[in-house]
């Protein structure tokens, strides 16, 4: 079946699964769980070097060639915080995408969304594809998409939970309400999670601790690639509607005569 | 001149670049960047911009993360 690429500030992508880079247990761990992925893109915090600058960079783990940076503005709890982070990784040359976070609170990690609506009107001004990490409100979704946002990334549930889409329906609202793409941010535990998401119909899913904190990293980002592919393809098919009773495969007709 | 680099202070010679100061603490040039006293500073402008008394330069680059932690 021929499939649309998945579009973002202009650019094309086949892949519609976006992996983190945090709390793998080593660069190689994560260099590989990348390759079986099979992502596109990949996000990145932006920190202070460590002093003296020694030390090996997180990039000569990642294939810039292949792979499109996406910094993060993770940690950050005001608007301000998060546009500034914003603009010192476009100056540390890390493009223009943007995973934009402006966190409310430490416990929950949910989005302070007023911050996040700032913060995206002030970035998507300023030329930024800006991807903003948000609650699963569709009236928020709008209001972020109206501000200029290249996609709107609801969360299925807390960050690093593994709980999981909590509310399909929402999401399933704002898939009707917003025109740009929906990507489940947080809350992915396993592959049925990534499934689920892409067969609501959403455009992509972004995972970092769900692969990253498996038994097995590499093998775990190996069946999220084939979650994200099979959620899409059975979205594309279509399913079948849902029915109390059962239905018979095999017709009725010319069955043979048991009664005597 | 003292200056606090990353939350870090440190006493520098008077009137230091930002140019200087990277070569002196070994920061790779890879994608970095540098802001002080929270506003970036281009990279174009590293050796003529001089520091001064009380700076607080951040030096940041790309690390490890996917959300919020």
């Amino acid at each position: 079946m021929h499939d649309t690429n998945l579009v973002l500030g202009g650019k094309d992508f086949t892949s519609r699964l976006i992996v983190g880079t945090g709390k793998y247990a080593s660069n190689e761990i994560m260099r590989q769980a990348h390759e079986e992925s099979g992502a596109e893109i990949v996000t990145i915090a932006v920190r202070r070097v460590s002093l003296p600058g020694k030390g090996d960079s997180i990039l000569d783990f990642i294939d810039t060639k292949r792979f499109t940076l996406l910094p993060n503005t993770a940690g950050c709890y005001t608007a301000d915080e998060a546009v500034r982070t914003a603009y010192l990784a476009r100056e540390a040359g890390l493009g223009e995408m943007l995973k934009l976070e402006v966190i409310g609170d430490a416990r929950t990690l949910f989005p302070d969304v007023q911050g996040l609506l700032e913060a995206t009107r002030t970035l998507a001004r300023e030329g930024f594809v800006v991807m903003p990490y948000t609650n699963d409100d569709p009236i928020i979704a709008k209001k972020l998409e109206d501000a200029g946002a290249a996609c709107v990334m609801p969360l299925g549930a807390p960050i690093g939970s593994g709980l999981g889409i909590r509310n399909p329906y929402n999401i399933k609202i704002i898939l009707e309400t917003v025109s740009v793409p929906v990507i489940v941010d947080a809350g992915v535990g396993t592959a049925s999670d990534a499934a689920i998401a892409m067969e609501l119909g959403c455009d992509g899913v972004l995972m970092n601790t769900a692969i990253a904190g498996a038994r097995d990293p590499v093998a775990m980002a190996r069946a999220m690639r084939l979650a994200v592919e099979s959620g899409r393809l059975a979205a594309k098919a279509g399913r079948i509607g849902k029915k109390l009773y059962a239905t018979a495969s095999s017709p009725i007709e010319g069955l043979a005569d048991w009664t005597s | 001149m003292k200056i606090t680099v990353n939350g870090r202070e440190m006493e520098v010679a008077d009137g230091l670049s930002v140019e200087a100061l990277l070569a002196h603490l070994a920061v790779k040039r890879e994608y970095m960047a540098v802001a002080v006293n929270r506003e970036i500073t281009p990279k174009a402008t590293y050796a003529s911009v001089a520091l001064r008394d009380g700076d607080r330069v951040e030096i940041v680059r790309p690390m490890g993360g996917g959300s919020a932690r």
